[in-house]
């Protein structure tokens, strides 16, 4: 290695800087969020809240602590994650193995592949899926927010190429040993397939805790969204008050909301990600890896 | 019968999944009839009276529909470049970092916004850019008058695109420095061996090494063409901005849910799904004949 031109190291500084500036743009959102949520109410509306707290308070986790709404939606979602993702990698685990046979092992493969691709590529939009969804009668249970998506079929398709990757010759000796199909799934397959399950388990449980749309569509009653859900209210309020005010008028709402309080809910929304976030970002590259750069 | 045996234990396996998805995916496609309907909700798809393609003229002569179907085309287009665009570059210059540390924090930094929600995000992206917020702050601060981002049509849609690729960028990125780093290192050693600098290393091995991928990428993006971030802008937008960053999704929402239009709504979705469907065959195909890259 020969010694850095000058060029070369004016290009390091620079690099760094930029990189370190594209960083920042990344996190400094969120501290400003935070910052908001524990600053007093009065400073956060002034708009004097930049990157750290101004009148330092906890009002608003306060508040936010006798929130109803808040609690009640909060524990919607984790029943929504537990219940969603416990259908959702039943069904992915259960759909992939007799796909991941071969044409010889398993006769009808083909067609069933095809059954389930199609859906990859059409789907009868919003309004269609709308009315089946009511016509199947779960619209207002937690059960539309599960059912729809019962069956993720691209993260079928990731844990189907896992189990083609396992060697044959496993479950050929088991089934020389007297075990039936379900046998070897749960007793071979599911042993050696946890770092799959895990990776595609992370990606339902964020999934199904980010998921805020459905909510607004299949549940008519408010208590009983989940909390992205609830959230996503609560910023639409805002956007459809702002766009009838003028200027002082945005001012003046400016003041009345509750600012610091609703950018604590936000915040709290995406905390849960927040402290998980190490061990997705591990995961999430792997399975995005594993995903997309085939050879 | 002596496969029927031996196969019936996989076909109860798939039963529950052929069972949701027949319902909830096969449902609605059948259920596309009533594009062709003039559909009441009370009679449902089989007792609504057929209007032919009555409800695609509708559509199709509304006044609105040209700029929703040029907002889908425009948002969708400047997304798909620069989702290419932005995270190649961070991938270069991310790849010259050596320090391990530092490169790693930049990577989780560029990938957080990724992981959360629009709710979330649409949430910081409205404080960042309401009136009092710290952007309007600095505005003032170098002597600007505060402009109304979230109520101009202009600023609007650059703020849609803008943070879109704030949220995305990192997934692409990521990809990218993988198969950045995947490039045989010999390669770069021979290159400087016979005198080129980083700039020609760049130009003439990470360029072409990653060209695959790059195309890959791009192809494949070329599917979403009309779908410009339903849940985002829907989240974002407000009645003052329907002009600039009304899409085929939101508007569909509107006129199916509130509206009550289901005809006409079911229509603009069928519309779209089936170039979307054209779009995804041909880029499919396209990635298949550039890169060999398959599904299945």
């Amino acid at each position: 290695m020969h010694k850095p031109s000058i060029s070369r190291k004016l290009f390091v500084v620079f690099n760094t800087l930029l990189l370190t500036a594209i960083t920042l743009l990344g996190i400094i959102p969120f501290i400003h969020l935070l910052s908001i949520s524990l600053s007093s109410n009065t400073a956060a509306m002034a708009g004097e809240v930049k990157l750290w707290p101004v009148g330092f308070s906890l009002d608003a986790y306060q508040y936010l602590g006798e929130k109803v709404e808040f609690f009640r939606s909060l524990w919607v979602s984790v029943q929504r994650v537990v219940l969603g993702t416990a259908v959702n990698m039943l069904l992915v685990f259960i759909t992939a193995f007799p796909l991941a046979k071969s044409n010889h092992q398993f006769k009808f493969r083909t067609p069933y592949v095809w059954f389930f691709a199609i859906t990859m590529f059409f789907g009868g939009g919003l309004i269609p899926t709308y009315i089946i969804v009511k016509d199947t009668g779960i619209i207002d249970s937690i059960w539309a927010l599960v059912l729809p998506g019962a069956l993720n079929v691209w993260n079928m398709v990731l844990m189907l190429n896992f189990f083609r990757s396992i060697p044959r010759e496993l479950d050929e000796a088991a089934i020389i040993d007297g075990a039936g199909h379900w046998r070897v799934l749960w007793q071979i397959y599911l042993p050696v397939s946890l770092p799959s399950i895990a990776t595609i388990g992370l990606f339902t449980i964020v999934g199904h805790w980010n998921s805020w749309f459905d909510g607004i569509l299949y549940l008519n009653s408010p208590e009983k969204y989940p909390l992205q859900t609830y959230l996503s209210t609560l910023i639409m309020s805002i956007n459809a008050q702002m766009s009838s005010m003028s200027i002082e008028q945005l001012k003046v709402m400016d003041n009345l909301s509750e600012k610091t309080l609703r950018n604590a809910q936000i915040f709290m929304g995406a905390l849960p990600i927040m402290l998980v976030y190490p061990f997705l970002q591990k995961y999430f590259v792997k399975g995005m890896t594993v995903g997309s750069v085939k050879e | 019968m002596r496969t029927l045996k031996k196969e019936y234990v996989l076909h109860l396996m798939l039963l529950p999944g052929v069972i949701a998805t027949l319902i909830y995916a096969y449902g609605p496609m059948a259920g596309l009839v009533m594009a062709f309907q003039q559909f009441e909700p009370l009679s449902g798809f089989f007792k609504s009276e057929f209007v032919g393609f009555d409800n695609f003229r509708y559509v199709f002569a509304l006044p609105d529909f040209g700029q929703v179907l040029w907002n889908t085309i425009i948002i969708a287009i400047f997304k798909m470049i620069l989702f290419l665009l932005v995270p190649l570059i961070l991938a270069l210059l991310l790849n010259e970092v050596t320090r391990k540390w530092f490169s790693g924090f930049i990577q989780s930094a560029i990938f957080l916004p990724f992981f959360l929600s629009w709710t979330v995000l649409g949430g910081v992206v409205i404080e960042l850019f309401s009136l009092s917020g710290p952007v309007n702050g600095l505005l003032t601060e170098i002597g600007f008058q505060p402009i109304m981002f979230m109520l101009d049509n202009d600023w609007f849609r650059g703020i849609v695109i803008g943070s879109d690729v704030w949220k995305g960028m990192g997934y692409n990125m990521i990809v990218m420095l993988a198969a950045i780093v995947g490039i045989n290192a010999t390669l770069y050693e021979a290159a400087e061996v016979d005198g080129a600098g980083k700039w020609k290393q760049v130009m003439h091995i990470t360029l072409p090494g990653i060209s695959p991928i790059l195309i890959l990428l791009g192809v494949l993006s070329l599917g979403g063409i009309l779908n410009a971030g339903f849940e985002q802008i829907l989240i974002m937008y407000n009645p003052t901005v329907y002009e600039g960053a009304d899409i085929i999704d939101t508007f569909v929402y509107r006129l199916g849910m509130f509206s009550q239009q289901f005809g006409p709504a079911a229509a603009i979705g069928l519309f779209k799904s089936v170039i979307s469907l054209g779009l995804v065959s041909i880029t499919y195909y396209a990635a298949y004949k550039l890169n060999n890259y398959r599904i299945f």
